[in-house]
């Protein structure tokens, strides 16, 4: 197994941290994993991305052209990295903001509403961790408690008291994602 | 069990370094490299093993800050990106002279000049070909994973000191910025297990003085001295280190180090799955350099390709070491921009189907 994952919003959305977790996820089920960045220039223009690899076998490339699975949280990234999910791969993506929506007939595509559920939860940072919860619904990889072990490696310490909150948001996301409607052209 | 830890590449050299109980730490910091002293720095190594991390006015002031110290047998390192490596080939060339041993770490941006901060292997003549001036060679390491970032630290320390001379780790930003998993070496003591007897920290009574210096005005003294280095610098090709990905049958080979060594895993992944019969040949020491496993490799396949961020270095020794046998092209991206394993794919799939 191999999965090859592009995470991609606003920076402050949490999609590094997100894919932190998701990487510590990886190696609490003894993958391999890599988690590789968009730095410099390209993160202080507000684009945040990071391209995360799980799989059972040592990790070769980690700049990738074409992805498993692509988490896009804004309308840039699902204008940049919608061509860019193998056929037959996955996207998920929260609809709020997002005027255009996917359109790819060779992917499956689903939708979180990840901003609405964390603002509903009065806990609007835990945005990206519905995200999460939604992925791993979808494409369970790892596994949910392996998830809760990383995120609990991801955090500092003074930060544990998080982990609740962070572990209902995660399974709120399983719970509210759904596969999207294509609009027939 | 080992401690698993998932790190960034830069974050692996520095934690490594407290581990290989390392002295001192002299910097001075530039992006894309700045984690391994914030890492230091957030650590308090002080506290964990007495080691020394100073920041430095200057790049110029912290790789003299490290030869002094190296003459005093410690062990002792700097790090920096290419505008700052620049500053130091003036005191990498004293500390190649004086014969001192120190790690040296390059995690290399795209150039000339300032240049941008995106991961580059442009430097790759100045780090294997001398850098500052006269007749000298640094110990070159390529790691291509952060678990290599952390376990050569260990072994440049262990080179620089077999040999007395610098080694330099030759990474970039993709490697540094990177976060993967790693085993952490356990801690080691702070007591040098290599060889004291040339260090300058007081005279005793039983041995005459010990000196050193990189300055010998008697030519006749400074020839025997080239001589020395140049054979001390033959003799390094004992240590060669090199990884073989699918070679057995391969009529292709790809020669890659570090990052773009990784892109080339891809390659070979996706070329085999087409077919192909591409391998790959990983130099992990870049200085002393694989030519002679190159040399046997051209006797068994068609084409070589060197795949680099640059405008072509490495394929030089490529082709020195293949000698005309088969052909030997290049491949590569410029000033910070890095190839897709498609693209590299492509130029493979042209020169495979296309070239013989």
């Amino acid at each position: 197994m191999t999965e090859e994952i592009i995470i991609a919003g606003f920076g402050g959305q949490g999609v590094l941290s997100m894919g932190k977790i998701l990487a510590y996820s990886g190696i609490m089920q003894d993958q391999e994993v890599s988690w590789m960045p968009s730095y410099g220039p390209e993160m202080r223009g507000g684009t945040a991305n990071v391209t995360v690899i799980l799989s059972d076998d040592r990790v070769s490339s980690p700049v990738l052209q074409s992805y498993d699975t692509a988490i896009l949280l804004n309308q840039q990234s699902v204008d940049k990295f919608e061509s860019m999910v193998k056929p037959g791969g996955l996207m998920i993506y929260d609809p709020n903001g997002i005027t255009r929506h996917p359109e790819r007939d060779d992917i499956r595509i689903f939708q979180v509403e990840a901003t609405e559920e964390a603002v509903r939860m009065k806990s609007p940072i835990t945005f990206n961790m519905v995200v999460l919860g939604a992925y791993i619904k979808v494409n369970p990889v790892v596994n949910f408690d392996n998830v809760i072990k990383g995120l609990r490696k991801s955090l500092p310490e003074r930060h544990h008291h998080l982990i609740p909150i962070n572990e209902k948001a995660i399974q709120r996301g399983m719970e509210i994602v759904k596969e999207a409607k294509l609009r027939t052209p | 069990m080992k401690e698993l830890a998932l790190m960034k590449g830069n974050e692996a050299i520095a934690e490594a370094a407290i581990r290989a109980g390392v002295d001192g730490y002299f910097g001075y910091p530039i992006t894309p490299q700045s984690e391994v002293m914030e890492y230091l720095m957030l650590q308090k190594p002080e506290e964990r093993t007495g080691m020394v991390v100073l920041q430095a006015e200057s790049e110029v002031a912290s790789i003299n800050m490290v030869y002094g110290a190296a003459g005093t047998g410690k062990k002792v390192m700097t790090s920096s990106s290419s505008p700052g490596i620049s500053l130091m080939q003036e005191g990498i060339s004293y500390i190649a002279g004086a014969e001192l041993p120190c790690l040296i770490v390059n995690v290399v941006r795209g150039g000339p000049g300032l240049g941008t901060i995106q991961p580059s292997q442009a430097d790759y003549f100045q780090s294997t070909k001398g850098g500052g001036h006269g007749d000298y060679r640094l110990i070159v390491l390529a790691p291509a994973s952060v678990q290599e970032m952390a376990d050569f630290v260990d072994l440049g320390f262990e080179l620089a000191f077999k040999y007395r001379n610098p080694a330099l780790i030759l990474t970039d930003g993709l490697i540094g910025q990177m976060m993967e998993k790693v085993e952490l070496s356990e801690q080691k003591e702070r007591v040098s297990e290599f060889d004291q007897s040339w260090v300058t920290t007081g005279k005793t009574k039983e041995r005459e003085r010990n000196i050193i210096t990189s300055l010998n005005l008697d030519p006749d003294l400074q020839y025997e001295h080239n001589l020395k280095l140049q054979a001390k610098y033959k003799s390094m090709d004992q240590d060669v280190m090199f990884e073989k990905i699918e070679c057995g049958d391969a009529d292709f080979l790809l020669v890659a180090y570090g990052s773009s060594a990784r892109i080339c895993q891809k390659v070979v992944e996706m070329a085999r799955s087409k077919g192909l019969k591409v391998g790959l040949l990983r130099p992990q020491t870049l200085f002393p350099f694989p030519s002679e496993e190159i040399a046997r490799m051209a006797r068994k396949v068609k084409r070589m390709m060197a795949v680099e961020l640059s405008a072509g270095q490495m394929v030089e020794d490529v082709q020195l070491a293949v000698n005309g046998k088969v052909p030997v092209t290049h491949y590569g991206m410029l000033g910070g921009k890095i190839h897709s394993p498609d693209d590299v794919l492509n130029e493979v799939e042209d020169k495979y189907i296309g070239g013989y």
